[in-house]
Formats: structure tokens, C-alpha cells, sequence
């Protein structure tokens, strides 16, 4: 009875994880098919690889994901930070406002954000491209930064800058020295956040950037339909994910066991 | 009268700390008004607005009128919320089993699992819905473009949204919970409904809110699974980036809007009257 029960539990989480995996090896596996088919596999080629590497548009896409994700991680990230620690001093009705017009584009639905922000840089005749991609995705990964670094540092004593402050240091002293090595883990968090929502963001991207292209906007509309280079890109990008994903996972485990 | 000097000095330096915090704040005060708060204010404007001339703006309701009036559109919202609520119910059903579960496993398998269940997440959302295009091309042509395929696609992508909140919680629950329940003579199946179940309401509730709103409002499932079958994202992303007709395009995301906090407090709402009825309960 126990081992039929056994078996049961471990057939279903089998099939649930093969569920999740089928489509992604599938995606892998015809990324070397010689032909053009994506039904049908034929013979081993890396050919879709090499034609990968020649496409200019999937080229021009990835940099200007990979600079857009850049950008948006270092600027929301410090902008949320340093708002965090000015929100945690206001006084509790105007620290409420702010945290509530903070939620909008949390709770909102993406395309509604993208909506309201195409209306903004049309009303202002901000010709939509890399820029309004960039203030879009800063617009929509600060409020998760303060989501994240907000409650490290309301759970900061307040005397910390203060002290740090009478024992001679400067403001930003104080801050530099005091504070953020307390909230390091907190910002590191929200960076990460702020990185891979930038990278993946389609509808926000799709609405803001005009005809500029970054990596979803091209699976989106993908011109030249739906062939084997796509196939190679999403290998290439699942393995840096897998890479990073089992890192990360180790790391984890090496400090619950060092704890 | 010579203590009165340090004192001042004292409040000048308090005043001076306050103006650097308030300083911090500056930029992102003006991301949060002109990037975040405008935005929304412009939605509005464009939906109750007409423009006359390039001065001139007319207050109208028609946009929200013409919406009602159509069958075409209401019957698009219906079936993007009817899609939305069947995969809610498929990524429940699914992961509330699994999420349980893998909760039982020993500390190390729970892990691996969860890294497992949602490690798919973190592939970009086109590639994965690209990928299952890809299966059904592979199963039979005729599946893309029906309801099945839409549904599939969106309980993949969202069921990880649905395992965590619901593991979370159920890994939470004191596992003497259990034997005290088994000692009071209660079987595995009384256990689960009257001790676990009642504690992974929270889980479930805001797993069905995770999975529900973006499965409402997705526009790139059902472009690629539904072979650009309409729901209400594509019906705005047409109005704007096809027909540009902005005061009708705002006036449809006010509506789904309006739905989705409407839906919002409905799970709220659910979750406090649990909390009522198990204090009334004891």
C-alpha cells in the first residue's frame, strides 16, 4: 500500500516535470537539425548556430536587451535605494502615499503600464526608441527595488546614521559606511530582479520602443518566421540560465549547510 | 546663556541630516510622478476625452459606450476571462498536489524540486511559448489556434506562479499539526481538510491571483498558440499600435482595469471570510 503510494506521488511529479521540460528539450534538440523543419529531425548540424552569429537583426536585438538591462539595473537600482533610505525618515502619511503610488505598476496589468507610458512620450513628443525603452524599464523596476530594499531599512535602527554621524562622518559618510553594508544583501536582490525583468520584459518594450528591437520584440514579430536560428538563440540564453540557475542553487546550499 | 549656543548648533546639524534624506528621494519623486503616476492620469484623460482640434478637447463617454454596444468586444473580454479562469482552475488543480507533495519530501529533495518546478521561469516567456508552438506543430497543425492550445501554454507558463505561494505555506505548517490530528484519531483524509487545507488558503489565494491577471491580459499566448486569436491584450494592443485610436484603446484598459480590482478584492475578500470562520470555529 505504502509503495503504491510511493510510486503514485513520484509518477506524478514525474509527469509534471516532464510537462515542463518536453517543449524546452524539444526547443534544444532542433536547434542542430540540418533541415529547416522543426518537426521532422534529419541529421546533426550546427549550421543554424553559424547563421545565428551572421544575423545582424538577432545581433542588434541581444545588444540592445543587454545594454537596456544594463542600464535599467544600475540606475533603478541606486534611485531605489537611496529613495528607500528617504522614504523610511518622511513621516507616516506622506511614507504611505509614496509606498501606495509606488504599488501601481505592480498591481497594474503590464499592458495597462505600457499603454499609460506610450501616451506619456507621445503627449511629450519623445520620439519612441532606446531612450523611452530605457525610462519605460526604469519606470517598472524601481518600484520592485524599493519593494525589496524598503523593509531593510525601516528595519535599520535610525540612530545608525546618526551615530555613524556624531562619531564625525559626513552624510554620505554615514551612508556609505553605516547604512548600505547593512541593506548589501537587500540591493543585490533588487539588482537581480531589476536585471532579469528587464531582460525578458516584452509588452512594456513592445509599446515603448518604437522600431527598436530587442530580443522578445524579435521572437514577437519574428520576420522571417519561425526557423532553427531561433531554435539556437533560446539554446544559447537557456544555457547561461541553467548555468546560472545551478550556481546559484549551490551556493544556497553550501549556506543553509554552513549555517 | 552659554548653553543656548550648542543647542542651536544641534538643531542646524538635525535640519541638515533631513535635507540629505529628502535629497536622496529627488529622483525617484520624479520617476514616481512623471513616469508612474502621469501615465495612469493620461490613461484616464484619453478615455473620457475627444479631440476637437489640436486645443480643443471634448469630455465624452462614448468610448466606454461603444465598448458595451459591441457584441464583438464584450465577447472577447468574456473569453479572455473564461480562459483566464480555466487555467486558473487546471494550474490549481495541478499544483496544489504537486506543491503538497514535494512539501513531504526530506529539506534536500524539496529543493531540488522547487528548483526544478520553477527554474522554467526564468527562460524568457517567448521562447518558452515559441517552444510549445513548436510541440503542437509536432502533435497535429490543426490543435494551434484552438482554446486547448491557449490554455496549455498558459498553465505552463504560469503554474510555477501557483507551486510557490501554496509550497510556502504548506512547508510552513508544524508537522506536529499532523500527529496531533492523527492522535485524536483523525485518518490522512480528515487531516488534509480540516488542518492543511485551512492553513494554505492564503497560498491558494494569492497563487490564483498571480496566475489569473496576467493569463487575463497576455498578449503574446495568444498570438503564437491562438494564431493571433483575439483576446482583450491584443484588442488594446491593436487599438493603439494598429488603429491608433488611443481614447478607445484607454477606455478598454480602464475597463479591464476596473475587472482586475475587482477580482482582486473578490480573493481578498474570500481570504478574510476564512479567517472569520475559523475563529468562529473555536
Amino acid at each position: 500500500m505504502k509503495t503504491i503510494k510511493h510510486i503514485s506521488r513520484y509518477t506524478f511529479i514525474g509527469l509534471v516535470l516532464l510537462f515542463c521540460y518536453i517543449p524546452i528539450a524539444s526547443l534544444i534538440i532542433f536547434s542542430f537539425n540540418e533541415s529547416r523543419s522543426l518537426t521532422r529531425f534529419t541529421s546533426f548540424s550546427l549550421k543554424w548556430y553559424l547563421e545565428l552569429f551572421r544575423s545582424q537583426e538577432i545581433i542588434n536585438a541581444v545588444v540592445v536587451t543587454f545594454v537596456v538591462a544594463i542600464l535599467a539595473t544600475i540606475i533603478s537600482t541606486i534611485i531605489g535605494t537611496f529613495a528607500s533610505i528617504a522614504i523610511a525618515k518622511h513621516k507616516r502619511k506622506l511614507r504611505n502615499t509614496l509606498l501606495s503610488a509606488n504599488n501601481i505598476p505592480i498591481v497594474n496589468p503590464e499592458i495597462v503600464t505600457a499603454i499609460g507610458l506610450l501616451l506619456l512620450f507621445q503627449s511629450i513628443q519623445l520620439q519612441r526608441g532606446l531612450f523611452t525603452m530605457l525610462l519605460a524599464h526604469i519606470a517598472f523596476c524601481v518600484p520592485y527595488v524599493i519593494l525589496s530594499v524598503y523593509p531593510k531599512v525601516r528595519s535599520l535602527d535610525p540612530s545608525l546614521q546618526e551615530a555613524a554621524q556624531d562619531l564625525g562622518a559626513t552624510p554620505l559618510q554615514a551612508l556609505r559606511h553605516a547604512i548600505l553594508p547593512q541593506i548589501k544583501v537587500a540591493v543585490f536582490a533588487a539588482a537581480a530582479i531589476s536585471f532579469t525583468m528587464s531582460f525578458d520584459d516584452f509588452v512594456i518594450s513592445y509599446f515603448t520602443a518604437g522600431s527598436t528591437t530587442n530580443i522578445s520584440i524579435y521572437l514577437y514579430t519574428l520576420k522571417r518566421g519561425v526557423n532553427p536560428t531561433i531554435n539556437a538563440l533560446s539554446t544559447i540564453m537557456i544555457l547561461i540560465i541553467t548555468a546560472v540557475v545551478i550556481a546559484n542553487f549551490i551556493r544556497t546550499n553550501k549556506q543553509v549547510k554552513g549555517d | 546663556m552659554f548653553k543656548i549656543e550648542p543647542i542651536k548648533q544641534e538643531r542646524k546639524a538635525q535640519k541638515r541630516k533631513t535635507n540629505v534624506a529628502a535629497f536622496l528621494g529627488i529622483p525617484y519623486y520624479v520617476i514616481l510622478s512623471v513616469l508612474i503616476v502621469i501615465p495612469v492620469i493620461l490613461i484616464v484623460f484619453y478615455s473620457v476625452t475627444e479631440k476637437v482640434n489640436n486645443l480643443y478637447y471634448r469630455f465624452t463617454f462614448d468610448y466606454f459606450v461603444m465598448f458595451f454596444k459591441e457584441p464583438i468586444f464584450l465577447k472577447t473580454l468574456w473569453n479572455s476571462i473564461f480562459l483566464a479562469i480555466i487555467t486558473t482552475f487546471v494550474t490549481l488543480a495541478v499544483g496544489y498536489p504537486l506543491a503538497y507533495v514535494i512539501a513531504r519530501r526530506t529539506p534536500k529533495v524539496q529543493a531540488l524540486l522547487i528548483l526544478l518546478v520553477t527554474a522554467p521561469m526564468w527562460i524568457n516567456m517567448l521562447i518558452r511559448v515559441l517552444a510549445w508552438k513548436q510541440i503542437f506543430d509536432m502533435i497535429d497543425t490543426n490543435l494551434l489556434g484552438t482554446d486547448l492550445a491557449i490554455v496549455v501554454g498558459m498553465v505552463y507558463v504560469y503554474l510555477p506562479f501557483m507551486v510557490l505561494p501554496i509550497y510556502t505555506v504548506i512547508s510552513k505548517i508544524d508537522p506536529l499539526l499532523y500527529e496531533a490530528s492523527a492522535d485524536l484519531g483523525a485518518n490522512n483524509v480528515k487531516t488534509f481538510l480540516k488542518v492543511t487545507l485551512p492553513l494554505s488558503v492564503g497560498g491558494i489565494l494569492s497563487g490564483v491571483t498571480m496566475v489569473l491577471l496576467p493569463a487575463a491580459t497576455t498578449i503574446v499566448i495568444p498570438k503564437i498558440l491562438g494564431n493571433g486569436k483575439y483576446l482583450i491584450g491584443s484588442l488594446i494592443e491593436d487599438r493603439f499600435l494598429k488603429a491608433g485610436n488611443w481614447g478607445y484603446g484607454s477606455a478598454i484598459a480602464i475597463i479591464l482595469s476596473l475587472i482586475i480590482m475587482l477580482m482582486v478584492f473578490i480573493t481578498k475578500r474570500a481570504d478574510k471570510n476564512k479567517e472569520v470562520e475559523k475563529f468562529e470555529d473555536y
